[in-house]
């Protein structure tokens, strides 16, 4: 299995302003989050968190049914629904469709599905420019990187990083004010919406009754790709379905609070089909791709199938002491925090990505502020299990498990557990009282990078078994 | 391009992996959860208000088709504005007003005018006292790109159509799609927080939103 990117961890632990970004932004985040979630709503909130996670549940166990009555109705609408197994079959539908029309440049509104499968690099390999128009996206597209947080994609760039990054790629004066760079990137953008040939948004709900997708956005960037160019293409994963327009409130007054601490974000657009009759603007085609990329698979593990719950708000990673420490960028996939840490060995096997359900504390904050409420901490220890399986079975946890199987029986057999405890001498030093440290000899083989994290705990002044020995005397004398 | 076979492979797949092999209805799903509460229309004009206003948007009341046309004249003064070619408008006497641009029915043009103009000007469906939001269904006479490119926006809704919520909103409209290809529920400005989470308005779309009730 793949070791552990400990390096690359190692470096953001050491950079500090990277450090402070990360940490300082999420703590921004969660006062957001509490502060739109006051004492006198937190019971609706839990009532709503309930809704959700029924809704989910019971979508996702008939999704079947739901998916023909979306494209059944999507259809009426005049749009259409296009399925794609995985990442190349979408770029190939796209690419397709741009190269039919005609189309030179294509507009996208920030997406984790279109992420996911990397489209911008697929459009860009046929010739097509793909130009990302949500802010932190245009940024971090301009530096050739990718997003570190669900929600905030930048999240890790300094204002001066982006004045040297936009007077590098776009030829401008170098500008630190935020205010004056959102300018900039407004003029630039303004240009791509009005010539595109075609916008690309993702989706945040689908609705199957009525046929129509939900975008929510801050900017207006989702707003402008869905209604300014001719063609409009949504791409989504198959688990985003809901069966009614009803049910997108209770999600819309979940979403906006976890993610940024809003009651609704600036931009809800609830789109069905292209533009109807004596409509001035609008699209004129209107696809609907809904993506497999390994959902199915997971969806058939009923003790998993929550994780496809996720509405991707950020609220876990926020709260999660591992990614405030690490950021997202140490994370090997897209998804980053507890639900990439749940999602992402599911999504590409546990050979990869083993490690993930490790990187967590167990601390279960994910699974409390989780909108849909997915138990993120059991799925971490699910998967956990599954990981160390899989080491055994592959072979390379055999000293690991002999060690355990050996701890287990000096646990259970009294006469040798007290000899264990005469190692404490080895560990005894004169002048602080305890060495914490393992002697260095004992440090070698796999041991090593076991202990290169851990201190021993100094054991306490008195034994257990001599306080319950003297308890023991102390009744007997009593009686 | 992906087909049919695609499209079966997976919707198969989804049945396997349910356990619903054979297809067919599904049981009652989940009751929706929506509360409409009985809020006094002074009370919601109120809280609109200040939602909107947290937002740094600006609500007005104004008490007359008159009012509202005096109003939105003082707030374009000096100014070049698109006004969409609502009929709510019109009978305001809103397109009338010296500096305002109207009847357009091409998007080309549109988008053009929209260019170089200052303030668009729209009606609104409803609008949403506990969060500050307009709503606006695109038709014929309500194109969808004058409440977004231009830096100001200006939008009237009667009085009588502030909802208290979106739970009032959905259970008005149980299916938005029956009525429109596009609601949108805009709730302040244009806004981004994408850099050092420093807040900027007016990223893509306006940076002012006036909502006018009348």
């Amino acid at each position: 299995m793949k070791p552990i990117p400990v390096e690359s961890i190692q470096k953001t632990l050491s950079n500090d302003p990277l450090g402070e970004a990360i940490y300082a932004s999420t703590g921004r985040l969660m006062a957001k989050r509490a502060a739109a979630i006051p004492d006198h709503l937190r019971e609706d909130f839990e009532q709503w968190r309930e809704q959700a996670n029924r809704i989910k549940r019971h979508t996702l166990e008939n999704l079947d049914y739901y998916l023909e009555l979306l494209e059944e109705r999507l259809r009426a609408r005049g749009g259409r629904l296009v399925y794609a197994r995985d990442e190349a079959e979408v770029a190939r539908f796209i690419t397709r469709l741009a190269k039919e029309k005609g189309v030179r440049l294509v507009v996208k509104s920030k997406s984790m599905t279109t992420e996911e499968i990397h489209l911008n690099e697929w459009l860009e390999k046929e010739g097509i420019e793909t130009v990302e128009t949500d802010l932190g996206e245009y940024i971090i597209q301009l530096a050739g990187e990718r997003p570190s947080h669900i929600v905030a994609p930048a999240l890790h760039k300094t204002r001066y990083e982006i004045a040297d990054l936009f007077r590098e790629k776009l030829a401008v004066e170098r500008e630190e004010e935020p205010e004056r760079q959102t300018l900039i990137a407004r003029r630039v953008l303004r240009e791509k919406f009005l010539s595109a040939g075609l916008g690309v948004t993702g989706a945040n709900f689908v609705v199957a009754e009525s046929g129509a997708i939900v975008v929510i956005e801050n900017e207006g960037n989702a707003r402008l790709c869905s209604s300014a160019p001719p063609v409009h293409i949504a791409v989504a994963g198959i688990e985003k379905l809901v069966p009614r327009a009803q049910d997108v409130a209770v999600f819309l007054k979940l979403l906006g609070r976890s993610a940024t601490g809003q009651p609704l974000t600036v931009y809800t657009s609830f789109l069905s089909g292209p533009r109807r009759d004596g409509e001035i603007d609008g699209p004129q085609e209107f696809y609907l791709v809904l993506l497999d990329g390994g959902r199915t698979k997971i969806l058939g593990e009923p003790s998993r199938r929550e994780s496809l719950y996720c509405i991707r708000c950020g609220a876990c990673l926020n709260h999660c002491p591992v990614y405030r420490k690490i950021g997202g960028h140490n994370y090997p996939w897209v998804y980053s925090g507890p639900i990439g840490a749940i999602i992402t060995p599911q999504f590409h096997g546990m050979e990869k990505d083993w490690w993930l359900p490790f990187a967590s504390s167990l601390c279960g904050a994910c699974g409390e502020v989780c909108p849909v409420k997915i138990d993120i901490p059991r799925l971490l220890l699910e998967l956990r299990v599954e990981a160390v399986r899989e080491k055994i079975r592959s072979g390379e946890a055999r000293l690991e498990h002999l060690a355990f199987r050996l701890w287990a029986w000096v646990m259970t057999h009294p006469r040798a557990y007290e000899a264990a405890g005469l190692f404490n001498l080895v560990l005894r030093d004169d002048e602080t009282g305890w060495k914490g440290q393992v002697p260095g000899p004992f440090r070698t083989g796999p041991l090593k990078e076991w202990l290169r994290f851990r201190n021993l705990p100094a054991p306490p002044a008195k034994k257990f078994r001599d306080l319950w020995a003297a308890r023991q005397q102390r009744e007997a004398l009593k009686e | 391009m992906p087909g049919d076979d695609v499209r079966d492979e997976i919707l198969a797949k989804i049945r396997a992996a349910t356990g619903r092999p054979s297809g067919g209805p599904p049981p009652q799903p989940p009751k929706p959860l929506l509360t409409v509460p009985e809020v006094p229309l002074e009370e919601r004009i109120e809280q609109f208000s200040a939602a909107l206003e947290k937002l740094s948007g600006k609500a007005h009341v104004a008490e007359s088709a008159e009012a509202a046309r005096a109003l939105v004249e003082e707030l374009i003064t000096g100014r070049s504005a698109i006004a969409s070619n609502s009929p709510l408008l019109r009978e305001y006497g809103i397109t009338s007003l010296t500096g305002v641009f109207t009847g357009y029915t091409d998007a080309a043009e549109l988008k053009e005018a929209c260019a170089s103009a200052d303030v668009g000007i729209t009606g609104a469906d409803y609008a949403l006292a506990d969060t500050g939001s307009l709503v606006t269904l695109s038709a014929p006479g309500e194109a969808r790109l004058i409440s977004l490119l231009l830096p100001v926006h200006i939008a009237l809704v009667p009085k009588q159509r502030l909802l208290t919520g979106l739970d009032e909103l959905f259970t008005l409209l149980p299916d938005p799609a029956a009525q429109t290809s596009s609601m949108v529920i805009i709730t302040g400005p244009s806004r981004t927080a994408d850099i050092e989470q420093i807040l900027v308005k007016g990223v893509h779309g306006p940076r002012m939103v006036h909502a006018i009730l009348v």
